[in-house]
């Protein structure tokens, strides 16, 4: 899948298929990336995640250019872009020309009603793979508490999350391991 | 030239707007402020459609909004705007990370934020199910659809279509 062209065909089913920002496109890139193509560990999908999270720009739209430079330099992060935003483009144009009063049809509604209930469940499934292999020793399981409780209770900001999380682990890292 | 004005505010919003695609929100508000290419009130329509429909929802605004201020073209160069950012970026980082892959520390630190992101998503399919899950009709349909995904293990596109004839079907 080094060609440019399974990139690009890779992203854009996954814009067709995301529903509801970065995060609902996660059980999407599990499934393609780590479990049918063999390309990515689930470690190396957090990672480009964290980092698609303290960038500018959309989550989706980084993770997008991250993996296909990866694969394929900076003609594949265009060619994974490029295929990220083009479903988007169409349906949003039609919508705009001329769907627009479909969208309040209420067999639509009912239609994504249930799908933000799929992607719930589907989220929730990928969390607990997620959580297996990334959730093992005590050092993990603290910044973990840590970055719910400053999500939860202090209302940090994901940028800012993750930035504690990445002093912790050094801290730890130099004191505590040796 | 509105071409070069929607390609510049929008790659201002690109690269100012870290974090999740209703992050753009506020910017697009300013927008509609400053110029006159859609009210408020089409803004909220915006955001609906953009939320409801597959994509990114910051790239659906994007071409949405522009589509409203200058045609097929405008929501064509202000996505393209808003994504420049991004590629400029992540392709840099990218670099970065070939560097210093072997580093030690980075490994330490790449480590410990994988638990920090676990806590990110499950705050963020919380938020997501409060949203979605609001009545126990909604929850029993995420029971058996959660039961099934970890028991039959299909790919994520098939529970999605599985999930929007469920609710047409229940009327959710």
């Amino acid at each position: 899948m080094r060609n440019l062209k399974d990139l690009f065909v890779l992203f854009c089913k996954i814009g067709l298929f995301t529903f509801g920002g970065g995060y609902a496109m996660l059980p999407l890139l599990k499934d393609e990336l780590v479990n049918k193509r063999r390309i990515l560990t689930e470690e190396e999908l957090l990672d480009i995640y964290a980092i698609g999270q303290c960038t500018p720009g959309i989550i989706a739209v980084n993770t997008a250019t991250f993996i296909g430079y990866r694969r394929a330099g900076n003609k594949g992060a265009i060619a994974s872009t490029i295929g990220m935003i083009l479903p988007s483009l169409l349906i949003i144009t039609l919508i705009a020309l001329v769907l627009k009063q479909y969208m309040y049809n209420s067999y639509v509604s009912y239609a994504f009603a249930g799908i933000r209930v799929g992607v719930i469940a589907l989220i929730a499934s990928v969390v607990i793979d997620l959580w297996q292999k990334n959730i093992r020793s005590y050092a993990n399981g603290t910044i973990f508490v840590i970055a719910l409780a400053l999500l939860g209770i202090f209302n940090f900001s994901a940028v800012w999350v993750i930035i504690v999380a990445a002093l912790c682990s050094l801290i730890i890292g130099e004191f505590f391991k040796k | 030239m509105i071409y070069l004005q929607l390609f510049f505010e929008f790659f201002k919003i690109g690269l100012f707007a870290i974090g999740g695609g209703l992050v753009t929100v506020p910017f697009l508000f300013d927008l509609s402020e400053a110029y006159d290419w859609f009210t408020v009130k089409e803004l909220t329509d915006m955001i609906a459609i953009a939320e409801s429909t597959p994509g990114p929802i910051g790239v659906n605004m994007a071409t949405y909004a522009g589509f409203n201020a200058a045609g097929i073209l405008g929501g064509i160069i202000a996505t393209i705007g808003l994504v420049t950012p991004s590629v400029i970026v992540i392709i840099m980082i990218c670099r970065l990370m070939n560097k210093y892959q072997c580093n030690r520390r980075v490994h330490t630190v790449l480590e410990g934020i994988r638990p920090a992101v676990m806590a990110l998503i499950i705050f963020a399919g919380v938020e997501l199910a409060k949203m979605a899950l609001i009545d126990l009709s909604h929850g029993i349909v995420f029971a058996i659809l959660f039961a099934s995904i970890r028991f039959y293990k299909k790919s994520p596109v098939f529970y999605l279509g599985l999930s929007a004839i469920i609710g047409v079907v229940f009327k959710l």
